[in-house]
């Protein structure tokens, strides 16, 4: 072999890393070209061996074929092994439409959801969340809020009595009123608290009413808590809940346990007080009840009427749940039907 | 309560829109549940006199009339009535016309004849009762005239009000007038009736006696003679239609008329039909019978029932609720004895609701009528009767009644509840046009005595309430107090969330199941000792025992699902059970009566993978998710569930609830299919359980080194000795345990299984060398086979 074949040989190695098709021709085309027992491994170790003149101008063409040989064979490498990622990947292809739409993941039921909005709301005014049985007896649920035995508006209750000590003593709570007798017997004023939870009247199911629902109520007693105080703090939160633009009323009303006592409606959320069937047109929705707590009720609860005033609202919270997500049917919220539940 | 404002306006000029009036109505708390426009109906229908009657021919219940309807010509119009003559004057509805009832006249052909209109009953008019004939007129009517011209009548608003349990005042139409006229600044008047009385005095004619004056602290009776029983006047029958009541003859209508107008209940007996001309009151002995008006006898003298009877001590009637039949008004009675009085509302309250029997007398009783309104509603009654002679002399016995206590008013007082800044003026202004008599006792202090309408008003906060009602709560500027406390959540309440957000998070959807359940569902879920509570009275069976475990709600969920070809669904619910207290309950006070309630969380877990392993691994996310430091299942069986698949769960020993599967027999009751992984636990046992300590545990910055041992041991022996006996050889080395393998077959001894572990052994300041692990290793066997007898399997 002769320095003057360099040109050729480097045609052809080249032509041949062109042609190698995949990483192992490449590797033997390498050890074949450039490796220790190619030609130009024996050219290079001939060098020595040729005049010296010579020499310079056989090594620059020796170093310019194997550099080309070199650079070829780096470039066909990058490109094989770019092609080899490229048909791992496609044979690892994966179409993710195909994967069937199945969450992990539950929900809450809406009574607990609108509960939880609600208390959180209440938290952030500096309230905290007080809890009580659901079995109560006569005196927390009633005579203790200034509604004694054979009171008419007891009927209005339609109380569930259970078979339990003395007949008539021992009842499902009607509303969570008792829990405001239990956190007034419990601790000093002031107090800043809503009582959410399950309440029971003697009742049949229908389309309106479950015999077992939720309520939350709200009690304040503090020195110098007025009339005022109470539209305020009803317009601040249904304003928090509902939406800058619902306003909220009151209009007079009759409840033992407060005097002066109200209803509070706020702006239809449907129609946003333009009418509708809902607001029976009048652009307002009831809400709820509320009062100034009664002065026999703070007495009963060893708090002086003269020294501390308060006030006291409540309203269902599965009416809430209703409202906003258009419930037709209250009985949906205790058959806990998946294609219900999972909707929300 | 249906308020005709025709009416209202007898007693104070209102002048405002109908639909202002009742935006004021409403914001005193007579709450609006409907206005209604009662046209007079009455446009087209005018007054004609009858010509000539003939019959059709080939028509045998319907004849031709001809009328005359003031224009001088004879219109034909058919009528299917019979008691019309000619020369009568009787409505004549002309063709166009549409009726109150909605029914437009037309021109109707009749075999050969036309009909041009149609004469009409006061049924068709809207003005009675009576369908069975024509609307007779007064014979000098004018034939032409409008109808509602000739009656006085003029179309109308009705308001139908909800009234509020402490404003007896309000039952009637003129309380409602003036609460709106003291609103309005309108001056109010009461009728003032004049009744002409003569002949013989009332005591010659009847007698009274009260008895029981604790019942009945005023009872009165007056005499009318010569009565004519007939048809009330047609404004008469008007208002009381309009009112919501039917119109049944002059003495009757005129009692209704009274307790709608001035909300006194008053009661018509036939005087002849009382034994002995007079009537008793007294309490019912125990055990007596009466058949009131509707027909149903009842039974009496259970309680402090007050009695009215006759002279001879016969009952003709429960006090202030409802009559007998026996002395009732008829056709023919000719003197009428008119009971007026005031009955303990108490009394009336009671009796009423044991008997279940609520009439618009007791309604009104109950809640307070005026004692000293009863003179009025006397007179008011005898000029609305129109008929008859009245005996001078109103019998009247009255014992025990008090006037009103005068109540002292503090301005500062009100307008510290009320958030307003009133004068004392103010203040008088608002109670005085109510019928208060508020006089000033010094600045700042008045004496209010009520008017004997108002027993609702007793203590300083019932003023407040009036003064601020009519003040108009609207006007009142709202604040906002602060709270001094951080508001937040219990401890408690943000675990319950967390353990809701952890179910959530791990597919689990969260139920809520009513807490009373049918008889039976405890006994369908296994729970066979359960001996729940149930209810006294419930108003349907299937809701009417209180739980006392979830499992019959959470078993009726997956079941209603199962039934829709929902079989995989995952619930749990938060929700309390209730059981008897045990005997050596700790409680005091009130609550000592209460039977035990207990909040609980229980999942169930249907369908494809729902068994005991899924229960187990969400048992173990609830570990995880709220760091507790020391949970473990211990053998156990309980009722409804899996004898052999199924544990307690312990924290630190103590007991904290169950994890496993349903027994299949109880999932078969119910109609669901496969297993049903099961996990019930006690939320406050479950959130009192001890945490993992919040100090941080170091970590070793030296490798590990893993070793894997199996064990065979016998199906008695729990995998949980096993690991504990691990734990314990292993001491702080033991860094790691995973049963990676559970082997059971031919390879074991029969009656075992083999468990594989690895184990990982690390310490945290060198690396562990061959010897110490070696060491560890044989320890761990030895505690194994020394705890359990287990032998490392060869």
């Amino acid at each position: 072999m002769d320095y003057d074949a360099l040109p050729q040989l480097q045609e052809e190695g080249l032509a041949r890393i062109a042609a190698a098709a995949d990483l192992a021709e490449l590797h033997d085309a390498e050890a074949d070209l450039v490796g220790r027992s190619s030609v130009l491994a024996d050219l290079q170790k001939r060098l020595g061996t040729l005049a010296p003149q010579e020499r310079p101008g056989a090594g620059q063409r020796l170093n310019s074929t194997r550099r080309a040989l070199t650079e070829a064979l780096s470039e066909r490498r990058r490109a094989l092994e770019q092609a080899a990622r490229a048909a791992e990947l496609e044979a690892d292809r994966l179409d993710l439409t195909e994967i069937p739409y199945r969450p992990r993941r539950g929900h809450l039921h809406l009574v607990t959801q609108t509960q939880e909005r609600l208390e959180d709301l209440f938290v952030g005014m500096g309230y905290t969340v007080a809890e009580g049985p659901e079995a109560e007896t006569d005196w927390h649920n009633f005579q203790a809020l200034n509604l004694p035995v054979a009171h008419p508006a007891r009927s209005s209750q339609d109380t569930l009595y259970l078979e339990w000590g003395e007949p008539e003593t021992v009842l499902l709570r009607t509303q969570t009123s008792p829990v405001q007798i239990r956190v007034m017997q419990a601790q000093p004023p002031p107090i800043y608290s809503v009582m959410p939870g399950r309440v029971y009247r003697k009742d049949t199911p229908d389309a309106r009413h479950n015999p077992t629902f939720s309520q939350i109520e709200g009690l304040v007693v503090d020195r110098g808590i007025t009339f005022g105080d109470l539209a305020g703090t009803i317009d601040t939160f249904t304003r928090a809940y509902f939406g800058p633009d619902i306003s909220s009323r009151l209009r007079p009303a009759y409840f033992p346990f407060t005097e002066p006592s109200a209803e509070f409606e706020v702006t239809c959320v449907l129609c946003r007080g333009a009418g509708c069937r809902t607001c029976s047109s009048t652009g307002w929705i009831e809400l709820g009840g509320c009062g100034m707590v009664h002065p026999n009720v703070l007495a009963t609860c060893g708090i002086d009427p003269e020294e501390w005033s308060g006030f006291a609202f409540g309203f269902g919270i599965d009416r809430q749940a209703q409202m906003r997500h258009a419930i037709a049917d209250m009985r949906v919220l205790l058959d806990n039907d998946i294609r219900f539940v999972g909707q929300f | 309560m249906r308020v005709p404002l025709s009416w209202l306006c007898d007693f104070a000029p209102f002048d405002l829109d109908p639909r202002e009036l009742g935006l004021v109505l409403d914001d005193l708390g007579m709450v609006v549940e409907g206005i209604e426009h009662v046209g007079a109906g009455l446009d087209g229908v005018v007054v004609a006199r009858i010509l000539d009657i003939e019959s059709i021919p080939g028509l045998d219940r319907v004849r031709l009339t001809r009328v005359d309807p003031g224009d001088g010509a004879a219109l034909e119009v058919a009528c299917g009535a019979w008691n019309i003559e000619v020369g009568d004057v009787v409505p004549l509805a002309t063709v166009g016309t549409t009726l109150p009832n909605g029914m437009t006249i037309g021109r109707r052909k009749l075999k050969s004849v036309v009909s041009n209109g149609m004469l009409c009953s006061s049924v068709e008019l809207g003005l009675g009762d009576d369908s069975a004939g024509i609307l007779q007129l007064p014979a000098d009517s004018t034939p032409g005239t409008p109808l509602a011209e000739a009656l006085g009548i003029r179309s109308d608003v009705v308001y139908d009000l909800a009234i509020e349990g402490n404003r007896p005042d309000a039952n009637s139409v003129a309380g409602v007038a003036r609460d709106a006229a003291a609103r309005l600044g309108l001056p109010f008047a009461l009728p003032e009736p004049v009744v002409a009385r003569k002949g013989e005095p009332a005591g010659a004619w009847a007698s009274i006696e009260v008895d029981s004056p604790d019942l009945c602290p005023r009872f009165t009776a007056t005499v009318i003679t010569g009565v004519e029983i007939g048809d009330s006047p047609p404004w008469v029958q008007r208002r009381l239609v309009l009112a919501g009541m039917r119109p049944i003859n002059n003495v009757v209508d005129a009692s209704n008329y009274v307790m709608l107008e001035l909300g006194q209940p008053t009661h018509p007996y036939d005087l002849t039909l009382l034994e002995g001309a007079g009537l008793r009151v007294r309490r019912a002995r125990p055990g007596e019978r009466l058949t009131t008006l509707d027909g149903v006898e009842r039974r009496l003298g259970e309680g402090d029932d007050c009695l009215i009877c006759d002279a001879t001590d016969r009952p003709v009637g429960i006090a202030g609720i409802m009559g007998g039949a026996s002395s009732e008004i008829g056709p023919e009675t000719s003197t009428v004895l008119l009971e007026a009085a005031y009955f303990s509302p108490m009394a009336i309250a009671r009796t009423s609701k044991r008997l279940n029997l609520r009439t618009e007398a007791s309604a009104r009783f109950e809640r307070g009528c005026d004692p000293e309104g009863i003179d009025l509603a006397v007179e008011r009654f005898c000029e609305v009767v129109g008929t008859g002679q009245v005996a001078p002399g109103t019998l009247d016995e009255r014992r025990g009644l008090a006037p009103p206590e005068p109540i002292s008013l503090r301005t500062a007082r009100l307008n510290a509840l009320l958030g307003t800044d009133l004068t004392d003026e103010a203040v008088r202004g608002y109670l005085v046009p109510l019928g208060f008599e508020a006089a000033p006792v010094e600045p700042g202090l008045h004496r209010v005595r009520p008017p004997t309408f108002r027993p609702d008003a007793t203590v300083e906060v019932d003023l407040v309430e009036e003064v601020a009602r009519h003040h108009g709560y609207s006007k009142i500027p709202r604040t906002v107090p602060h709270s001094p406390y951080v508001g937040r959540l219990t401890p408690y309440q943000r675990d319950r969330r967390l353990l809701r957000s952890i179910l959530v998070g791990a597919g689990v959807n969260e139920a809520q199941t009513p807490s009373l359940v049918g008889p039976g569902d405890h006994e369908r879920a296994g729970l066979r000792g359960a001996r729940p509570i149930v209810a006294a009275n419930p108003m349907i069976q299937e809701e009417s025992v209180l739980r006392t475990s979830l499992l019959p709600g959470l078993l009726r969920s997956v079941s209603f699902n199962v039934a829709r070809r929902s079989p995989d669904v995952a619930f749990f619910e938060i929700g309390s059970v209730f059981s008897r207290p045990a005997p050596d309950r700790e409680v005091k006070g009130r609550d000592a009566l209460l039977p035990d309630e207990r909040e609980r969380v229980a999942v169930a877990l249907a369908g494809e993978g729902g068994d005991a392993v899924a229960a187990k691994h969400l048992l173990d996310s609830l570990v995880e998710g709220l760091r507790l430091a020391d949970v473990a299942l211990e053998e156990g069986v309980s009722e409804g569930l899996h004898p052999r698949r199924a544990a307690r769960v312990t924290a630190s020993g103590a007991e904290v609830g169950l994890v496993g599967e349903v027994d299949p027999g109880v999932t078969a009751a119910w109609g669901i299919q496969g297993r049903l992984g099961w996990l019930d636990l006690d939320m406050s046992a479950l959130l009192s359980a001890p945490r993992r300590p919040l100090e941080q545990r170091p970590i070793s910055r030296f490798p590990s080194s893993d070793i894997d041992l199996a064990f065979v041991v016998p199906e008695d022996v729990a995998a949980a000795t096993v690991q504990r006996a691990l734990q314990d050889g292993g001491g702080d080395l033991l860094v790691g345990l995973d049963l990676f393998d559970v082997y059971r077959g031919d390879r074991v001894p029969q009656g075992t299984r083999s468990l594989a572990y690895r184990l990982r052994f690390c310490a945290l300041d060198h690396t562990l060398t061959d010897a110490e692990v070696a060491e560890a290793r044989a320890r761990c066997i030895d505690a194994v086979a020394t705890i359990t007898g287990a032998r490392l399997r060869g």
